[in-house]
């Protein structure tokens, strides 16, 4: 039995690489984000795998739920140009190597921490309990004890929201909207007059 | 294997099958119905009229606004599932904490409301 | 658990079939499968037989006795039919959209607790499982829309995915308020909380278990699920994606046979899983709606479907009765009216359980 999930750890993270590498390779960008999303529920597997059940179901809630969404958005509202954007791919060259290079180093320390200084492990702050279900265990100390972080994550929502609505909102001039209220509560001698009208003569 | 992959077993199982049973519905008609197409069957549908450009066309930015709404709304909900379990045991504190976030993001929840981000034009 | 392991042992008489073993798993994933397409079948005849004769007219008669069989006649037509592609269509995303669309709402089922002890993986986060299964269920009918090429199709779509994502939050906090008084999210504990404490056990009465449901405390959140769930699966009077009057057929229109059918399959499928879940949440799951011998006699999977089929007797009637809405209007009850109210109701019940310390709390009742 120990080789089944040895299995599915192989075939989540062979899936989620190939799909990661063919987000870069695919020519239309729509694939590209079917692919990402490819990646990202094949990560929530791996979540899964590492026993962070709330973390991998929220990973596919939020990442493929919403952000891909709002991707697959985004690229279809672009009109694609498939020369133009290779046209500036030389351009940006400079900058993703610099990025890439970071991230590269980033992930180099991450995993090299645990050659450095091999007491990593156990300097987690809070030990695992794995009595408990980890959703509660999340809930126990993020409202609590890292309630500053929290609040950090509310005002960076706060930020997001306010950012959005300031880059995109435009409002078309001359646009008649339903005002319910209005409808609603409106008398009928503010609506209607009747006048007598005698015949032959007209208004 | 532990108790919790254990758990999820037959979830992986039970997609597979339900994968399964769509690439049959799927792949049945390919193999036994008729297959006559002709350039006016696979054509786009149309008012009568041939397609005059590319049906991928610019929409409005509000369909983008909407889902970047979404995105905040469904953290929240997501900030809420964990602290509605651990509910009875995080006391007044986890529960004014809770007020606080949910109080900043009515204010933007008010903001988008008065800028009139929530209308449909 | 038992009466579905038990009767698949004697069904194929094989000890080797005992609930745990993979081969178990296999054989319960397929009767559930099978059981579900059937039930399925009969609750689309029911939508038509219903819808028809609000409008005084017969419904589907001719096959098989009162219609019965009309459901897998038309699952014959739609297999004998040719399939179409669309010239200027991406092929594997239009193919894949309907798979996609039909396996989802076809696997939330695995986590739904039929009965006592009866679901298939009883997983700690039931719940999430199916709010996660369910904020998927949009990628069906963009991509579906986006592939086909065609004008129709795009922007039913586009609508459609705006709809689904804005009542997925109203819905999002309507389970956190019967979690926050049930303190799990497993859904079978969503369902025994509501059996072990409530309003029947306040006022001395616990037999009236129709009396502890959430239904009534949490009736506002009730009534918002409901609408929500319509929204959310497209359903009349939400029905803006395919309003047939202006998009002809929505996201569907360049689809023809068996992937057609997958789509219908899967939007049916995943009605009668929010009917389920409404049952769940609200109604007491497979509970008894009184404690008392006649009642308790008959067994809880019985009651689950009654009550299932019942909430989609209210789907139905919907349906017959209520005029289409505007897609403005249908946006402002999703952001100006659900949102508001059920944010409020969230505060309003975590205030009132914290000041009280009722609640379930995962299986501690205070």
């Amino acid at each position: 039995m120990m080789t089944l999930p040895l299995f599915f750890f192989y075939l989540f993270s062979i899936i989620a690489v190939a799909s990661a590498l063919m987000v870069i390779v695919a020519r239309n960008p729509v694939h590209s984000v079917l692919y990402l999303i490819v990646v990202f529920v094949n990560s929530a597997g791996l979540f899964m795998l590492a026993g962070a059940e709330f973390l991998a179901l929220i990973l596919i809630v939020v990442y493929v739920g919403a952000v891909a969404v709002l991707f697959l958005f985004v690229v279809m509202m672009l009109e694609v140009d498939f020369g133009q954007m290779r046209r500036g791919i030389l351009q940006y060259m400079p900058i993703g190597v610099v990025i890439g290079a970071i991230l590269l180093l980033e992930l180099l320390l991450v995993a090299g921490s645990f050659v450095i200084t091999p007491e990593v492990m156990s300097s987690s702050v809070i030990p695992i309990d794995n009595t408990m279900e980890n959703t509660r265990a999340i809930g126990l100390v993020l409202y609590t004890r890292y309630v500053y972080l929290f609040q950090a994550a509310g005002a960076v929502l706060l930020v997001a929201m306010i950012g959005a609505i300031v880059l995109t909102l435009r409002h078309k001039p001359n646009i008649k909207r339903q005002d319910v209220v209005r409808q609603t509560s409106r008398k009928r001698h503010e609506a209607v007059e009747i006048k007598s009208v005698k015949s032959g003569e007209g208004l | 294997m532990n108790d919790l992959l254990s758990n999820y077993l037959p979830i992986v199982i039970f997609i597979g099958l339900s994968a399964l049973i769509g690439v049959a519905l799927l792949v049945a008609p390919f193999l036994i119905a008729v297959k006559r197409p002709d350039p006016e069957k696979v054509s786009a549908y149309e008012c009568g009229f041939d397609a005059f450009d590319d049906a991928r066309m610019k929409f409005d930015v509000r369909f983008y606004l909407v889902s970047i709404l979404f995105i905040i709304f469904d953290l929240e909900v997501a900030f809420l599932f964990p602290w509605a379990v651990a509910f009875g045991d995080v006391g007044w504190f986890g529960f004014w904490s809770m007020m606080i976030f949910l109080g900043v993001l009515t204010v933007g929840f008010l903001y988008e409301w008065r800028k009139g981000a929530l209308e449909w034009d | 658990m038992d009466l579905l392991g038990q009767s698949l042992d004697y069904l194929f008489g094989i000890p080797l079939v005992g609930w745990g073993t993979q081969v178990g798993f296999v054989y319960k994933g397929l009767l559930l499968l099978v059981a579900l397409l059937i039930f399925t079948a009969y609750i689309l005849l029911a939508d038509r037989k219903i819808w028809a004769a609000v409008q005084v007219r017969r419904g589907p008669n001719v096959v098989g006795p009162f219609g019965l069989l009309q459901s897998f006649a038309d699952l014959l037509k739609f297999v004998f039919k040719e399939p179409v592609l669309p010239a200027g269509s991406d092929k594997v995303v239009f193919l894949l959209a309907p798979l996609v669309m039909a396996t989802l709402s076809l696997a939330a089922w695995v986590v739904i607790p039929i009965g006592p002890g009866l679901a298939l993986a009883d997983i700690n986060l039931g719940i999430l499982y199916i709010f996660a299964i369910s904020s998927l269920g949009v990628y069906g009918v963009i991509m579906g829309g986006w592939a086909s090429n065609s004008k129709y199709p795009f922007l039913g779509s586009l609508r459609s995915a705006a709809q689904m994502v804005s009542y997925e939050v109203s819905i999002g906090l309507v389970i956190i308020t019967v979690l926050l008084c049930v303190g799990s999210l497993n859904l079978s504990h969503i369902v025994i909380a509501q059996y072990e404490m409530g309003l029947a056990h306040m006022i001395g009465l616990p037999q009236l278990t129709f009396l502890n449901w959430f239904w009534l405390p949490l009736f506002p959140m009730f009534v918002i699920f409901f609408i929500s769930a319509l929204a959310e699966t497209n359903r009349p009077p939400f029905d803006l994606p395919e309003a047939e009057s202006e998009l002809v057929a929505g996201f569907m229109v360049e689809y023809s046979s068996t992937p057609y059918l997958l789509f219908m399959l899967g939007e049916y499928i995943a009605i009668i899983l929010m009917c389920a879940l409404t049952t769940i949440l609200f109604l007491g799951g497979w509970t008894a709606p009184i404690d008392l011998p006649p009642f308790t006699w008959i067994p809880g999977v019985v009651w689950f479907v009654i009550k299932t089929c019942l909430v989609f007797f209210m789907f139905a009637m919907v349906k017959a009765f209520v005029p289409r809405y505007r897609y403005d209007q249908l946006m402002r009850i999703g952001w100006k009216v659900f949102l508001p109210i059920s944010l409020i109701m969230v505060v309003i019940v975590a205030f009132v359980l914290q000041l009280t310390g009722w609640g379930w709390h995962g299986g501690r009742i205070v």
